[in-house]
């Protein structure tokens, strides 16, 4: 078991005929990922190493029975293009690509809820899902996540979920899946959409947070793990010495007017019984003993 | 990005909303000239992108023109809250009978966009809220939709706006929300909204924030971006299309990812160091862009020591320490510099790094020792 991909999920890359499409796209593929289609209406009925390509996502499932879709399309195109995946049958809408503008991330993410309840986006602006011996996609370096579980991890940021990846590895400890929620204003699935799934996984038995400053979604998952999880949760926040008004890259990264500060966000997540990190490394080490006491 | 004042009036008025004649001036002579033209009494105003304004004596009524010449002399070179005046905005005085605040901005939590309106305009919204919340009447407009006129009516009439500025602020708030979505702005705040003596509803001041991310369909937004409030230092950067923000401290930072980078600030402050800046080079991480990177810092007079942060995914470590090796040859670096080289194939990447090894470049096994390293060196030891 894993969270939102699984063996058996079927993914379109729209864009797969763009570089970074169709060097990701066949990267997932040598993983493992299903990877069934890809669309470019200029190009349909030609392939990519094999891959079938059609004019939208809506022929594309049709055709294959995709069930997914992965964006990697500019980010003027993004807005068309996740409406045009959710229209055309996809349930699960990963969306890579970042630079996409605020207020087309808030048109398609109500849209979305409103006309298409049942598809969950994932992005933009984010590293992907891997559940790790099963699916991958996005744009992480699969070998770097040992399969099996118990720890489910969920991130803010594609680096340090790579090196959250990368420690619990080198410790032997494998991921039921890695879900990066990416760090921009507006994401499709948030850090409480991603602990709810969790804490129903079977083969999830402990959960890895990063977080970093801008906003109050760790302030909001702080509440949702103190009233409704039973599983352990460690967790990081990136950020602790940012200046007050100044973007750290990423477009939701910023402390403004006091509020959205690490700090907050640190002693927010401990209150709810969460073990807060200093640092990467130590929140790794803290997991290690979480998952030793699992027995 | 943000826009100054008169930036931000020049976008409000292209979406008809009132805003008051004047002119810009870079000079006391500019200043007394516009005055000039636009006829006294006028506001002598501080163009910064920071708020205090008015308390940092940056905003001042003339009602001649040697008032003007005289405070405009008195502000050019003002310092407010670290930003130093080198523009002047003048314009025609405005007869105030009353003062609101009214903005728009995205709620993250709510994921729709939030509009607040008061009547107790003219003092920071966040005093309101703090003080008084209940004087502020919060609408949260679904994008989808949008604002209808009879919404907006409803808040109007929620803030307890008098009978008198009630047509008016309707017919300003919905040009607000138009230029907030139009423009794609982050933020558009005016404080205050006057109703004038005469019985108008006027916008007497502007503060927008624009989203970089939107400015492919904003050809007009380049401009602005001219004129951001940068150092030195992020000046240089920016022209080299890196993620750079400038700090205080004196060990220089290079990470690949924004994250990564972020906690490397932090790490280094934990062990004792002061990060000199935050500089992300992105997934790439090859000879160019660490090359870019390095020359950005080494231009910092403040750093005394490099930290290389690098966690290779994709990017396997041999393409990374051939970054840097790269990097080395093409750009002389007064500080000594630590890398931390983890990920794929990091093995293979040190020993690239090996033969190139000595007291100015230097190894670490992991983030927490790397940053040690750096932090000793920028303090001299080592």
């Amino acid at each position: 078991m894993a969270v939102f991909v699984d063996a058996d999920t079927r993914v379109v890359y729209q864009g797969l005929t763009g570089s970074q499409g169709r060097y990701h796209g066949l990267l997932n593929r040598d993983y493992g990922t299903r990877v069934v289609a890809g669309t470019n209406p200029k190009k349909a009925g030609t392939d990519v190493e094999g891959i079938p390509v059609y004019a939208n996502v809506a022929e594309a499932v049709e055709a294959t029975g995709a069930t997914a879709s992965c964006i990697f399309v500019p980010a003027p195109g993004v807005r068309a293009a996740v409406l045009e995946a959710a229209q055309g049958g996809v349930e699960f809408i990963v969306a890579i690509t970042e630079g996409v503008p605020a207020h087309d991330e808030a048109l398609f993410y109500n849209q979305l809820r409103r006309d298409f309840p049942n598809v969950r986006l994932l992005g933009p602006n984010c590293p992907g899902i891997i559940s790790p011996g099963q699916c991958n996609i996005g744009i992480t370096a699969g070998h770097i996540a040992l399969p099996g579980g118990p720890v489910g991890i969920v991130s803010r940021s594609g680096t340090l979920t790579y090196q959250a990846l990368h420690e619990l590895k080198e410790k032997g400890i494998g991921c039921s899946t890695c879900v990066g929620i990416g760090g921009d204003p507006v994401p499709g699935t948030s850090f409480t959409d991603c602990l709810a799934a969790f804490e129903a996984d079977p083969d999830t038995k402990a959960v890895m947070m990063i977080g970093e400053i801008g906003g109050s979604a760790e302030e909001e998952a702080a509440e949702f793990i103190a009233g409704n999880m039973t599983k352990p949760v460690s967790a990081y926040i990136a950020g602790v010495t940012a200046p007050p008004g100044k973007k750290m890259g990423h477009a939701g990264a910023i402390v403004s007017g006091g509020r959205g500060t690490a700090r907050a966000k640190m002693e927010a997540l401990a209150e709810a019984g969460v073990k807060v990190g200093e640092n990467p490394t130590e929140a790794g080490d803290l997991m290690a003993e979480i998952v030793a006491g699992l027995g | 990005m943000d826009l100054f004042e008169y930036q931000g009036k020049e976008l409000f008025a292209g979406y008809g909303m009132p805003v008051s004649p004047g002119e810009l001036a870079l000079t006391v002579e500019a200043a007394v000239a516009a005055a000039g033209r636009l006829g006294c009494p006028v506001m002598v105003k501080a163009q910064v992108h920071t708020g205090g304004r008015g308390k940092a004596g940056g905003v001042k009524y003339a009602a001649t023109l040697d008032d003007v010449a005289e405070h405009a002399g008195r502000i050019f070179g003002l310092d407010i809250n670290g930003h130093v005046v080198h523009r002047v905005w003048i314009e025609k005085a405005s007869n105030i009978a009353d003062e609101y605040y009214a903005s728009f901005t995205l709620d993250r939590s709510a994921k729709k966009h939030l509009g607040m309106l008061s009547a107790e305009g003219g003092v920071e919204i966040e005093t309101v809220a703090d003080e008084n919340p209940e004087a502020i009447a919060r609408i949260w407009v679904d994008p989808v939709d949008g604002l209808s006129e009879a919404d907006c009516r409803d808040w109007v009439a929620d803030a307890r706006l008098p009978e008198a500025a009630v047509e008016g602020a309707v017919d300003v708030l919905m040009r607000l929300y138009e230029a907030y979505v139009d423009g794609d702005a982050e933020l558009v705040e005016v404080n205050p909204l006057i109703l004038t003596d005469d019985g108008r509803v006027h916008v007497l001041d502007a503060k927008v924030t624009l989203d970089g991310n939107a400015v492919f369909r904003h050809e007009s937004y380049a401009a602005f971006d001219e004129t951001q409030t940068r150092d030195e230092r992020e000046t240089a950067a920016h022209a080299k299309g890196l993620q750079y923000v400038g700090l205080e401290g004196d060990v220089g930072v290079i990470a690949n990812g924004a994250g990564l980078a972020m906690s490397t600030v932090d790490v280094v402050n934990q062990v004792g160091g002061r990060s000199a800046n935050f500089l992300d080079i992105g997934g790439g991480a090859n000879a160019e862009v660490m090359a870019d990177a390095l020359e950005v810092i080494n231009n910092d007079p403040e750093v005394r020591a490099i930290f290389i942060n690098i966690f290779g995914g994709i990017v396997r470590g041999e393409e990374i320490a051939n970054g840097i090796v790269g990097a080395l040859e093409r750009v002389n670096i007064s500080s000594p510099i630590v890398v931390r080289l983890d990920g794929t194939n990091s093995a293979e990447g040190r020993a690239i790094l090996e033969p190139h090894l000595s007291d100015h470049l230097r190894v670490a096994s992991d983030m927490l020792e790397g940053a040690r390293q750096a932090v000793a060196l920028a303090a001299g030891e080592g």
